[in-house]
């Protein structure tokens, strides 16, 4: 396997929704190429920081005004189910 | 350095609120609205690159989780039923700001489909950010980075990676084949490696395209190999 159609196949890879046969071909070429091993460790580490990512400031007004609006809506819903 | 290990299943730590604030309790549901109004925003953020939708986003949304509440069967978990809704919500305003779903088209793929841009910066990372760098600068830097994406590609990217949308739900929510997500995905997951391995990998052992003239180190002989095949 050439690094080429590694690249192709690396969505499958790291999804993990890969080929077993060609999963092992792409595990053997991994041994033996480490740039591939990078590109596949780095992209992993790149979607585990988007995905893990956490807090992020909210503006305060805007926070304020959503805890009254759902407050507000709250107490409709109550009133009439 | 593989930062990803095999996460344990987790049960829902949201579930007990749940519960309570579908019996009319308003403090377990302003719980979950501080537990998930953050991540929500900055998702918002990202998708959309405008505060004020993303407020109207974060807004529509938690509106929406109270008046459905009871219809929510706890089938996935609280986090990814309103990170659905909010992403749905998103995707709707995008379409009524563009009247028509221009950049989510297909054509302008069709030439893309055969391109992928080959790695550039190859480097293992120093370190593993989420402990090494204060929080906000982290999500500054992630941030920064998505911004760069063009719209489609960052689409995909946070349905597919952020929501964890199936190829075919993300497909069919942007409108779009199957694979053309995939196509989209590995360019904007090779394009956010790139400028975070600029940023986190380490540039001492950087495997370079040119330090490569007769030498029979094995590294560097296939770092070759791949340049060469990517350039093809
Ligand atoms: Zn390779």
């Amino acid at each position: 396997m050439k690094c080429e159609e590694m690249l192709r196949m690396l969505n499958d890879y790291v999804d993990g929704e890969i080929d077993p046969a060609i999963c092992d071909q792409f595990e053997s070429h991994l041994e033996d190429c480490n740039p591939c091993q990078i590109v596949v460790d780095t992209i992993r580490n790149t979607i585990k920081l988007y995905k893990d990512g956490e807090v992020f400031e909210m503006p305060l007004a805007f926070r304020e005004k959503l805890h009254q609006t759902l407050r507000e809506r709250w107490s409709k819903k109550i009133e009439n189910p | 350095m593989p930062l990803l290990n095999a996460s344990p299943i987790k049960k829902d730590q949201d579930a007990p609120f749940v519960a309570k604030a579908k019996n009319g309790d308003f403090s377990a549901f302003e719980t979950l609205v501080n537990r998930h109004e953050k991540r929500l925003y900055r998702f918002a953020m990202n998708l959309l690159q405008n505060q004020e939708d993303a407020e109207d986003v974060v807004q529509s949304t938690f509106i929406s989780v109270l008046e459905h509440l009871h219809t929510f069967r706890e089938e996935a978990t609280f986090a990814t039923w309103i990170t659905r809704i909010a992403s749905n919500t998103a995707l709707k305003l995008l379409r009524k700001q563009k009247n028509t779903p221009i950049s989510l088209d297909e054509a302008t793929d069709e030439n893309e489909e055969g391109f992928i841009p080959h790695p550039d910066f190859i480097a293992d990372w120093r370190h593993d950010p989420s402990k090494q760098i204060e929080q906000r600068e982290l999500q500054s830097i992630l941030d920064k980075a998505i911004e760069t994406l063009p719209e489609k590609h960052r689409l995909v990217f946070m349905l597919r990676d952020v929501v964890e949308m199936r190829i075919d739900e993300t497909g069919k929510a942007l409108g779009i084949s199957n694979a053309n997500v995939k196509v989209r995905l590995l360019r904007a997951r090779l394009a956010l490696r790139e400028i975070l391995t600029r940023r986190f990998g380490d540039e001492s052992k950087r495997i370079f395209q040119t330090h490569n003239h007769g030498e029979a180190h094995s590294d560097k002989t296939s770092a070759r190999l791949l340049f060469q095949s990517y350039q093809e």
